[in-house]
């Protein structure tokens, strides 16, 4: 289902999350001018749609002690790479899991996921052992290790004038 | 790692369990609390501090990809040189969320995200055209995780 300008219009007033403040969804409303019963009604609404993923604590893994990310990349016959990707984002460190296109010569790939573990040996086991379970040992892949972190925010929806 | 304030049980326990179905209510910092034997204005006051160390970016919503408008993942391949540059530019633009340097011949990744394709695809040509660089733009066809949130392990 495709949201409203006023769910947009939501998103974008907490696209840097809640204020910690006793009545977070009141202060939306503030600014939003609407009724404080109703950002949260439209809020568990996009929860229960499903056009909101999760709502909570969204962490940065670095500053948790998980040094190493890796965004992980094989490429899978077009015939497979929907069953790979299911089997790969049921692993508990498996945190994304997308198919996207190949760009060839310059990229082959196919399936991305994203592998966080304490440094980069537990990441190379976990990718071994996603390798198994997804039945794709064989498959041609690569391990691009995250280097310097530049930027790390949510998503912006609002236009450009109000950004 | 700021660890003090992460070794203590509390927090993680703040960290761990409010990854998701944090309480959609008018206090939400309270009933938070009531199940941790806390008070709400502590629990704001622990949120607070975890964000100002950086263990968390935010408490709020992660949006399912292309709901609410259009994004892509894109990658650049940057002479080391001028990876600096390239990348302030990059993180310049409020369209890109996420910016990182990778182990790659394509070495800076980053997210757009815009209120449709045409917006995005505005995005990727500007920086195209301002650092005069091959990029990737890779949207994504098919998402096959449901984002629990990570589990965390403390020891």
């Amino acid at each position: 289902m495709d949201m409203t300008d006023q769910d947009r219009m939501l998103l974008a007033a907490i696209d840097d999350g809640l204020p910690l403040v006793e009545r977070p969804f009141a202060e939306i409303a503030d600014r939003l001018g609407w009724e404080e019963a109703r950002v949260i009604s439209r809020l568990q609404a996009l929860i229960d749609e499903g056009a909101i993923k999760r709502f909570g604590v969204v962490v940065r893994h670095r500053k948790l002690g998980y040094r190493a990310n890796a965004m992980v990349v094989f490429d899978i016959s077009d015939e497979a790479v929907s069953a790979a990707g299911d089997k790969l984002a049921a692993l508990p460190f498996v945190t994304l899991c997308y198919r996207r296109p190949r760009r060839p010569p310059a990229w082959p790939y196919n399936l991305f996921c994203m592998i966080h573990g304490r440094d980069e040996d537990e990441v190379r086991t976990q990718v071994d052992e996603a390798a198994v379970a997804a039945g794709i040992v064989d498959a041609p892949r690569d391990i691009l290790f995250s280097r310097r972190c530049f930027k790390q925010r949510g998503a912006r929806y609002r236009k450009e004038a109000a950004a | 790692m700021p660890g003090g304030l992460l070794a203590d049980p509390i927090n993680q326990a703040l960290l761990d369990r409010y990854q998701r179905d944090f309480p959609m209510v008018e206090h939400p910092f309270a009933v938070i609390g009531q199940a941790l034997g806390l008070a709400e204005k502590e629990v704001i006051a622990r949120f607070e501090a975890l964000k100002q160390c950086g263990a968390i970016s935010r408490v709020g919503a992660v949006v399912a990809p292309h709901r609410a408008g259009w994004s892509t993942l894109a990658a650049i391949a940057v002479p080391d040189e001028r990876l600096e540059d390239v990348a302030a530019l990059v993180s310049s633009f409020p369209e890109v969320n996420h910016n990182y340097q990778r182990e790659h011949a394509f070495n800076l990744w980053f997210v757009v995200t815009g209120e449709d394709r045409r917006h995005v695809a505005r995005v990727l040509d500007e920086i195209s055209e301002k650092t005069g660089l091959e990029m990737l733009d890779l949207p994504l066809e098919e998402a096959f995780h449901i984002d629990l949130g990570f589990p965390l392990r403390w020891t």
